[in-house]
């Protein structure tokens, strides 16, 4: 019997579609979010699918205070925690308004720090498990047009990467997805070029793959590899005068 | 932004709404008349409102299976090759399937769609329990044979012109295998292939590709294709032990529109003289999965691509059974005079009409494509009055630009079907490209 796995953010289109792929395969699955029994159709849609047993949890990210609590009150400690929570925000409005950047802040690193770091002492305890963080391409390098939300990815990508190093030895694997752009209701404003852009499903593909073969990182489209490393390796003396 | 159906003509500029429940969905509904849309796959403008076109593809939740009735519940976005892909691994198929998997539930619900078992079954209409509408008024309405019986006739076959599908309860059916027996025969006439259909009625699945190039005595000449589902007997002794899984194809993708030339009269001509040599080659019995045999169009994504930058055209009529021999006769000889031709064109022999504003009615269906020339329209409003003539109707989930005079003389139901329009206010609220131009 394949693992149980646990989605934070399940309400999100990655994260239901991550759901689809690993509830496919045989895991039972347990969707956390806010308001999760708002979820009802996809928990009975999951469970006609596949024949899986899915739980509804609510879960509030930004609660860090109870997020020890919400680990210990689930239905079974998952074998498998897959972090989609965040929020895009809006660059141009955040940067006048602190408190929205704050949010955006806190939704992209706080809280997904904060909940996987209770997870990684309960795997750690068991000596097995995986933790599936999805960051950003975002955090690769900070932008004009998307810092705040880059940098709170920047800092969830070195989180997830300190992560790993401090698990590696203690069977826990820790896996860390750069989707670049993808189709979802996060993106649906924004123009993005049909070449750079996953379907969510696919970036579930990509994480079910990645989690069975053990991966550190991994970019779900090879092309963004590319694109960053050229990001990367532009001097700041240049890069600060560009458009990007 | 540019919408089309799957045949790329006509374009038309259109906005498109992607609503993730019901209350996205009433807001668009209070702000003017619209059409829904599941998965494009209709040819021409069925699923296009210029003002409000409504993607409904994130309404897409399964909601119960009954496994021992094979009754699915589920909502209008969810995909054929889902239900596929979830229920024959459990030993159910589709009752009925059109020629892609890559419809939505609410699609076929609306096109009320027919497969190669029309003549045994019917089309879908007769495996839909019940469905659950949304009304002009933002209110939902369940409908079934009992249940609000006039809105449940015309919104199946009703192009959403009724209002907007949202679940439905269809009966799958059980089958033993993923695979199809096939019996291939080749018919060196057209009357040799109509007597094969009327020799086989039993058969579960019938259809014909017939070669609309040959003239003279090879005209109408045809590969008759007799399927069953396989049981698990009929199998080699290495699938028995897992009859649903096949082998898995690599899709290919059409990555570009290919130029018009492409296909020609000449290219044509070789493709069906081969196809139809290597069909008489491989004629008799075989075994083939459900996948090759049901959607062998499927395997190359956006297959439409080849028709060109322009899209193309598709035809497709049913005659009545008593004229079918010679109508289908005088269509083959004035689309071969045309010089324009069909790169694919299918056969099939249907059986009892349905109810409301169904295509389907008892005789011959012909289904063509064109791709979009200069006389292209031409050939086909010629077309249009040999249907007339013989009594025959048009299939609307591929029409792309019949007239509603031609339309409102094909259709004697239409009538009924307007004024219910009018008289449910259903007018007001669900309109098309489409239903504009055929004036319902």
């Amino acid at each position: 019997m394949p693992g149980s796995v646990l989605i934070l953010g399940g309400r999100s289109d990655i994260g239901l579609a991550t759901a689809h792929v690993f509830a496919a395969a045989g895991h039972n699955i347990q969707l956390a979010a806010r308001h999760a029994q708002t979820l009802s159709a996809e928990q009975t849609d999951l469970a006609v699918r596949y024949g899986v047993n899915v739980d509804l949890v609510e879960f509030d990210a930004l609660d860090t205070a109870h997020h020890e609590a919400f680990a210990k009150a689930l239905p079974v400690l998952p074998d498998i925690v897959i972090c989609a929570v965040g929020v895009l925000g809006n660059q141009a409005a955040d940067e006048k308004n602190l408190s929205s950047a704050i949010q955006v802040m806190r939704s992209n690193y706080e809280g997904p720090a904060a909940i996987l770091s209770v997870f990684a002492d309960l795997f750690e305890a068991r000596g097995s498990g995986t933790i599936v963080g999805i960051s950003s391409v975002a955090g690769d390098r900070g932008r004009a047009t998307n810092y705040i939300y880059g940098s709170a990815k920047a800092g969830f990508t070195a989180f997830l990467s300190g992560l790993r190093n401090r698990l590696a030895r203690k069977g826990v694997h820790v896996l860390t997805v750069l989707p670049g752009f993808v189709a979802t209701r996060m993106t649906e404003q924004l123009d993005l070029p049909k070449a750079l852009t996953a379907e969510p499903k696919e970036v579930a593909l990509a994480i079910e793959r990645a989690v069975k073969g053990k991966r550190n990182t991994i970019y779900v489209r090879p092309v963004w590899a590319l694109i960053m490393l050229i990001i990367r390796s532009i001097p700041e003396a240049i890069f600060k005068r560009l458009r990007l | 932004m540019i919408l089309s159906g799957w045949g790329n003509f006509p374009r038309l500029d259109a906005c498109l709404l992607r609503p993730r429940n019901l209350g996205d969905l009433r807001l668009a509904l209070s702000r003017g008349p619209l059409i829904a849309r599941g998965n494009g796959r209709a040819y021409g403008d069925s699923a296009i409102n210029p003002a409000q076109t409504i993607d409904m593809r994130s309404f897409n939740r399964m909601c119960a299976f009954d496994s021992t009735s094979g009754q699915l519940i589920a909502e209008a976005g969810v995909l054929l090759a889902d239900i596929i892909s979830v229920f024959l691994p459990r030993g159910w198929f589709p009752a009925v399937t059109p020629g892609t998997k890559f419809v939505t539930l609410g699609g076929m619900i609306a096109a009320d769609v027919h497969g190669k078992n029309h003549h045994c079954d019917g089309s879908i209409r007769n495996f839909v329990d019940w469905i659950e509408i949304l009304d002009g008024n933002g209110n939902t309405r369940k409908c079934s044979r009992e249940e609000d019986p006039s809105l449940f006739e015309f919104t199946i076959g009703g192009m959403g012109l009724t209002g907007v599908i949202l679940r439905a309860a269809i009966r799958l059916r059980p089958v033993e295998s993923g695979y199809i027996a096939q019996d291939l025969r080749p018919a060196a006439t057209l009357s040799d292939a109509i007597r094969l259909f009327d020799e086989n009625p039993t058969a579960s699945y019938s259809v014909a590709w017939i070669d609309c190039l040959a003239r003279g005595q090879k005209m109408g000449r045809s590969l008759v294709m007799f399927g069953e589902h396989a049981t698990r007997a009929d199998l080699p002794a290495e699938r028995r032990d897992k009859p649903f899984s096949i082998p898995a194809r690599r899709a290919k993708s059409f990555p570009f529109d290919a130029p018009s030339f492409v296909l020609n009269p000449w290219s044509l001509a070789l493709f069906n003289e081969a196809y139809y040599r290597n069909g008489r080659r491989r004629a008799g019995r075989s075994l083939l999965d459900w996948d090759a045999y049901f959607y062998p169009l499927d395997s190359i994504h956006d297959w439409n691509r080849l028709y060109g930058r322009k899209g193309f055209a598709q035809f497709q009529c049913v005659l009545p059974l008593a004229s079918s021999d010679l109508g289908m006769r005088v269509l083959l000889d004035t689309i071969s005079k045309s010089g324009q031709d069909s790169f694919l064109a299918v056969l099939k022999r249907f059986g009892a009409e349905g109810g409301g504003l169904s295509f389907p009615m008892e005789g011959y269906s012909l289904a063509l494509d064109f791709p979009i020339h200069r006389n292209t329209i031409d050939l086909l409003k010629r077309l249009d009055s040999i249907v007339l003539d013989f009594g025959g109707r048009f299939y609307l989930a591929k029409d792309a630009r019949m007239s509603a005079d031609v339309f409102s003389r094909s259709e004697q139901r239409r009538a009924a079907f307007l004024d219910t329009r009018t008289k449910e206010g259903w007018r007001s609220h669900f309109t098309s490209a489409q239903s504009e131009r055929l004036g319902i």
